[in-house]
């Protein structure tokens, strides 16, 4: 057994190691940093923003459509303009963000642990059950994303439940194939097969030892689906499926600026859809060198 | 202006108009038609694609007037009967003639056709049709029924020939899409395009002979698409032209836009029925007593709205200030009453003087995909309530969930909302349309108060109501449904109007539309500048 | 061979089955018709006599056992929005869906190959490294975002092409369809670049993989050693057999333009079947929602049944079994 020292130490050999692959590529050191910003804002987004754009006594019909820069009577400036009803847009884009990052993460995390579980235990045990769960994660992956989400919000209605509830739906299966996949590797390495010598709980062999070192390819996965889930949740939202409009995600907020296209009143959809552009690219980014360090088989 | 100079312009009108002759148009359309079928789905855009191919008897010209079509003549002959006189010398598309048979075949059809997720039912229930020659016809009811024309006024005649057996799909093929109007049907791809030809033997009860050879409506379901196809000249009129844009395109020297009011006025509902009612709230968040039960709460929620900034930010000008149900021009309308006035002083003491004076907290809905800037309208007037001290929170969602909840969301059916933003078009014109079904006392026997989700009921106000639709004599009528006007919204705050929806045609500027208060998009009114 | 198809057909009627109970009555929890469709004027009769004629007043086992019953013979119930058979609405705008998707496969192969082969074949030069960076781009935007700037840009502020709607339809061999006419052509480039953007990238991905593969087999080495020219060993010796997952995108990536075209068709209103169930879930229209839900399985099992044969004949190596 090792002791707290020298597994902290272990940590932080890992994290060199990390940070040293990682760092290879510029472009993901960039995207990372920026990366942080935006969870950052998203976290902060009440307090940095400079007003509280759903705050009904404060936002004023009056300040209406004002271009980027502008001040309105009472002094107060607008970085990027404000929209249709008088809301600061860079204020709505902050919070624009914490809805489509909450909702993206979340769905990650659920569509994670509930494709995980699949996954593993379908490696683990084998035999029908694993013929079965992987039928069924075949048909689903057969069918495109957007197609399977629009299903389930069309059967069950809008709403930010239902659309997380959805993108858990549309991605667990991605979960369930890698972890599989990493699972059937793991278990043949000698270390599975001495703990079942040790006659282990199926559970605890599963968990305490398959799945940490399945740990970075789901993380690979879960990065990318990440930035798919907001992508897609965006969509949804913009063919007004998704979140309802008082949850105003970066797609609502585009689809929002849709109808000023003729006006001249750019600002009001193209700012939001900057900012999901940067969000999706950079976890993107991120995403291919954090595969390019786990798959050296895909380093190309 | 002097004679020589009208006599040069007509003139020029008529060569004008003759060369128009020849021309084709296209048509950008908000709303695409469900069906070819003119009693299949009674509902705007559908009703005002078939007014090109298919006649009424009693014709509704651009603001909802009557006017001679395929009847020429109509009158009560008794209490229970009137008569109506058909026009001769009219002929089907296919040649054939009109005859009181067709009537008689339509008033049948109209009601029943199978599948119809809106019929013709409501306007010729306890009416029977009786042929007394060739060209003339009586409709008996069991009583006294004054608004015969205004219900003829929306049943297109179909020909017997071709209607009888026929199903919707015959009528969307064209096979028996044979009717007296305008225009000829020739095919509608659906999701695509509708397209229609001249019938040069119109009888020309509107507007004479067909000005264009061939038609081309395309439906366009956004905005910005429609504005966008005008600009590029793939379509030269579109309809429903979005506010916002209005202003930015009146400058436009290559385009020709005209606006006239609705007959849709937007308003609130507030519920008027529970003790207690599910989305208002002390502050704090404790039970009380639902305020709105109180006309002086009512009324300072009226006093609240800043109608004018509504009509000059929210809706871009594009809208008229509302203090009835109808704007001044339609029969029924009272003249004695104005807009309240937007006055948060008064308000807060009416607030005040009803035990409110602290506030309370209320959530709001509305749609945000059914009337013009409907999302926006909602939130602007919950930060107008903030300001007398109603803490308001908003809600709004698509249409598709929205009315089933405003109507029957609640327990047993019971509207579920509190505050609601809504919208009423009086199809046949008059002031009676709204007040029976939306301030009537809710009562399903006899058909009344259908959309009153307010439940506001007042029996002084009903029995106006059921007089004036018993009474034939028209100014009587008028002035009966004005009375009840001015009780149940001036008084008792029954529904709190906000504005009347304004529509906007745009066009090349070699082209001009006439606004219709019906909002339909006829080619009929359109007019060579 | 037989039997994998008899396997896969059964499990697909399964999945056919129990999304068809789930649609069904999921889009029955939603709203409420009636109220969506019926003319505000008509009163409570009326009202009742179209619950009535749609078939509302049944309970829903009862309205899910009359689908399944008319299902089998075929009939897919009747749209509530155009009294029309809800299998015939989607028929009609078939075409135009596929013509979308045909011509934006077209568009993204004829620059997606070429451009993946030479990152493939140059990883390291920087052109590739441009090309790689750039499908990341294309593939993190946002579909209906890149729709709206196209229409912003080339529609209303260059006014080079019509921004909705589809153009004429010309007839070619006894095909009729838009791509045959000028007009046509011009309405169908921007939703078809639109669409093509999403998908360009991924292709281009996979080329380059297949290309990274093939090029360190040893056939590749033996016949540069061979001192055959370059060229041919690209046209000829890599094409051979980078063919295999180009089938495979060929055939997964139509499907995905059919699921995406939704959105493209939505922003650029183009009249299709991805545009008729958009319209219908709004409007409420669930006998076509679900039969577009019938009709896209069907399709997909299809279409994955197809690809996985497809890539037996091509490639002797990989066998179907009857299981797995």
């Amino acid at each position: 057994m090792l002791n707290t020292d020298s597994n902290s130490k272990i940590i932080n050999v890992f994290m060199y190691k990390f940070w040293s692959d990682f760092s290879e590529s510029k472009v993901a050191v960039i995207s990372l940093l920026i990366l942080i910003a935006i969870v950052l804002i998203a976290i902060f987004a009440p307090l940095i923003s400079p007003s509280d754009p759903y705050d009904l006594s404060k936002v004023s019909i009056m300040d209406s459509r004002l271009p980027p820069m502008a001040k309105n009577f009472a002094g107060d400036i607008f970085i990027l303009g404000t929209d249709g009803a008088g809301r600061d847009m860079l204020s709505a884009i902050f919070y624009g963000l914490r809805v489509s990052l909450g909702v993206g993460v979340m769905s990650a995390i659920f569509a994670l642990i509930i494709g995980t579980i699949f996954g593993i235990s379908a490696a683990f045990f084998g035999g029908k059950y694993e013929t079965f769960i992987m039928r069924i994660v075949d048909i689903q992956l057969s069918f495109p994303s957007i197609l399977m989400a629009l299903i389930i919000l069309a059967a069950f209605g809008k709403g930010i439940e239902k659309t997380i509830i959805a993108l858990v739906l549309v991605q667990w299966a991605y979960y369930a194939r890698t972890a599989r996949a990493a699972a059937l590797v793991e278990r043949s390495k000698e270390y599975a097969e001495a703990a079942q010598c040790l006659a282990l709980g199926n559970k605890k062999i599963m968990f305490n030892h398959i799945l940490p070192n399945c740990m970075p390819s789901l993380i690979v996965v879960g990065t990318l689906q990440t930035a798919h889930a907001i992508s897609l949740e965006a969509t949804l939202s913009f063919l007004g499926l998704g979140l309802p409009i008082t949850e105003p995600s970066l797609g609502l907020l585009i689809g929002n600026g849709f109808q000023y296209m003729h006006t001249g009143d750019f600002w009001i959809s193209i700012f939001p859809g900057v900012a999901l552009l940067i969000t999706i690219v950079s976890i993107n980014l991120v995403g291919d060198q954090l595969r390019d360090m786990y798959n050296p088989r895909l380093k190309k | 202006m002097n004679i020589l100079n009208r006599i040069l312009i007509i003139m020029i009108g008529c060569v004008l108009s003759s060369m128009a002759v020849a021309k084709d148009l296209t048509v950008g359309l908000k709303s695409e038609p469900s069906s070819i079928d003119p009693h299949y789905h009674n509902l705007g855009p559908n009703n005002s694609l078939s007014a090109h191919i298919f006649d009424t008897l009693v014709g509704s010209d651009e603001n909802q007037q009557h006017y001679p079509n395929l009847a020429v003549t109509w009158k009560p002959i008794n209490d229970t009967t009137w008569e109506f006189k058909l026009r001769k010398g009219v002929k089907w598309h296919d040649g054939s003639d009109f005859t009181a048979d067709d009537v008689v075949f339509t008033s049948k059809r109209a009601a029943n056709v199978p599948k119809s997720p809106s019929g013709f039912g409501t306007y010729l229930k306890g009416k029977t049709f009786v042929k007394i020659d060739s060209h003339t016809i009586h409709i008996k009811t069991e009583k006294p029924y004054p608004l015969m024309p205004n219900d003829l006024s929306t049943v297109k005649i179909i020909s017997k020939k071709y209607g009888e057996g026929a199903s919707t799909s015959d009528y969307n093929s064209g096979k028996a899409a044979i009717g007296t109007g305008p225009y000829k049907f020739v095919e509608w791809v659906p999701g695509d395009k509708i397209v229609l030809k001249a019938n040069p033997n119109y009888h020309g009860a509107l507007k004479g002979k067909p000005a264009f050879n061939k038609v081309l409506f395309k439906p366009i379901k956004t905005g910005p698409a429609r504005i966008a196809a005008l600009l590029a000249g793939d379509v030269d009129l579109i309809d429903s032209v979005p506010p916002l844009d209005v202003a930015r395109l009146k400058k436009n020297a290559s385009l020709t836009l005209t606006s006239g009011p609705s007959n849709r006025v937007i308003y609130i509902h507030l519920d008027q029925f529970r003790e207690n009612s599910p989305y208002i709230k002390a502050i704090g968040g404790g039970e009380i007593k639902n305020p709105l039960m109180d006309v002086r709460i009512r009324k300072a929620i009226s006093l609240a709205i800043n109608r004018d900034a509504m009509v000059a930010k929210v809706m871009e000008g594009i809208a008229l200030k509302a203090g009835q149900l109808l704007p001044a021009g339609f029969h029924g309308v009272s003249p004695n009453m104005k807009p309240d006035p937007y006055d948060t002083k008064a308000a807060k003491k009416l607030m005040a003087d009803a035990g409110y004076g602290n506030g309370f907290e209320m959530t709001i809905h509305g749609p945000n995909d059914r009337y013009i800037n409907d999302a926006k309208i909602v939130e602007a007037l919950a930060q107008m309530l903030s300001r007398i001290g109603i803490k308001t929170k908003v809600e709004t969602m698509p249409k598709s969930v929205y009315f089933k909840r405003a109507s029957a969301g609640g327990p047993n059916k019971s509207p579920e909302f509190s505050f609601m933003l809504l919208g009423w078009g009086a199809g046949s014109g008059e002031a009676s349309s709204p007040l029976r079904a939306l301030l009537h006392t809710y009562d399903k026997s006899i058909g009344m108060g259908r959309a009153n989700r307010g439940r506001h009921s007042d029996p002084a106000v009903d029995k106006i109501i059921q007089q004036a639709l018993s009474t034939v004599n028209a100014d009587a009528r008028g002035k009966l449904l004005a009375e009840a006007t001015e009780i149940a919204v001036g008084k008792n705050y029954g529904v709190i109007p906000i504005h009347y929806q304004m529509n906007t045609w745009a066009a090349k500027s070699s082209l001009s539309y006439q606004p219709r208060t019906d909002e339909y998009t006829l080619v009929m009114g359109i007019s060579n500048n | 061979m037989t039997a994998f198809i008899l396997r896969r057909s059964t499990q697909s009627i399964i999945v056919l089955f129990i999304m068809s109970l789930l649609v069904f009555s999921g889009v029955n929890l939603v709203g409420d018709p009636v109220e969506m469709l019926i003319n505000p004027e008509a009163d409570q009769a009326e009202v009742e006599r179209v619950i009535k004629e749609l078939g509302l007043d049944k309970p829903i086992t009862e309205q899910y056992w009359y689908f399944l019953m008319n299902a089998f013979k075929g009939d897919l119930g009747t749209s509530f929005i155009f009294g029309e058979p809800a299998l015939k609405l989607i028929v009609q705008r078939m075409p135009a869906t596929i013509e979308l998707a045909l011509f934006s496969l077209f568009i993204s192969l004829i620059f997606a190959i070429p451009l993946g082969i030479y990152a493939g074949l140059k990883p390291e030069s920087k052109i590739s490294k441009t090309i790689m960076a750039g499908s990341i781009l294309g593939f993190s935007m946002p579909t209906f975002w890149v729709g709206i700037i196209f229409i912003m840009f080339f529609a209303v502020y260059l006014g080079w092409l019509p921004s909705t709607g589809r153009g004429e339809i010309g007839s070619f061999l006894g095909v009729k369809s838009s791509l045959f006419t000028l007009d046509g052509l011009s309405h169908i480039f921007l939703p078809a670049l639109n669409l093509a953007l999403f998908k360009l990238s991924s292709v281009i991905r996979l080329t380059r993989a297949g290309t990274r593969e093939i090029i360190h087999q040893d056939y590749i080495k033996f016949a540069r050693a061979k001192g055959v020219a370059e060229s041919r060993v690209i046209n000829v010796h890599l094409l051979k057999n980078i063919l295999i997952p180009i089938v495979t995108i060929i055939g997964l990536e139509f499907g995905s333009l059919i699921a995406f075209s939704t959105v493209t068709e939505t922003v650029f209103a183009w009249p299709g079947m991805g545009k008729l169930i958009i319209d219908s879930i709004y409007n409420l229209d669930r006998p076509v929602i679900v039969a577009y839900l019938m009709i896209i399985v069907i399709f997909f099992v299809f279409l994955n049944l197809l690809v996985d044969i497809l890539y037996t004949l091509l490639d002797p190596r990989v066998r179907i079994q009857g299981s797995n």
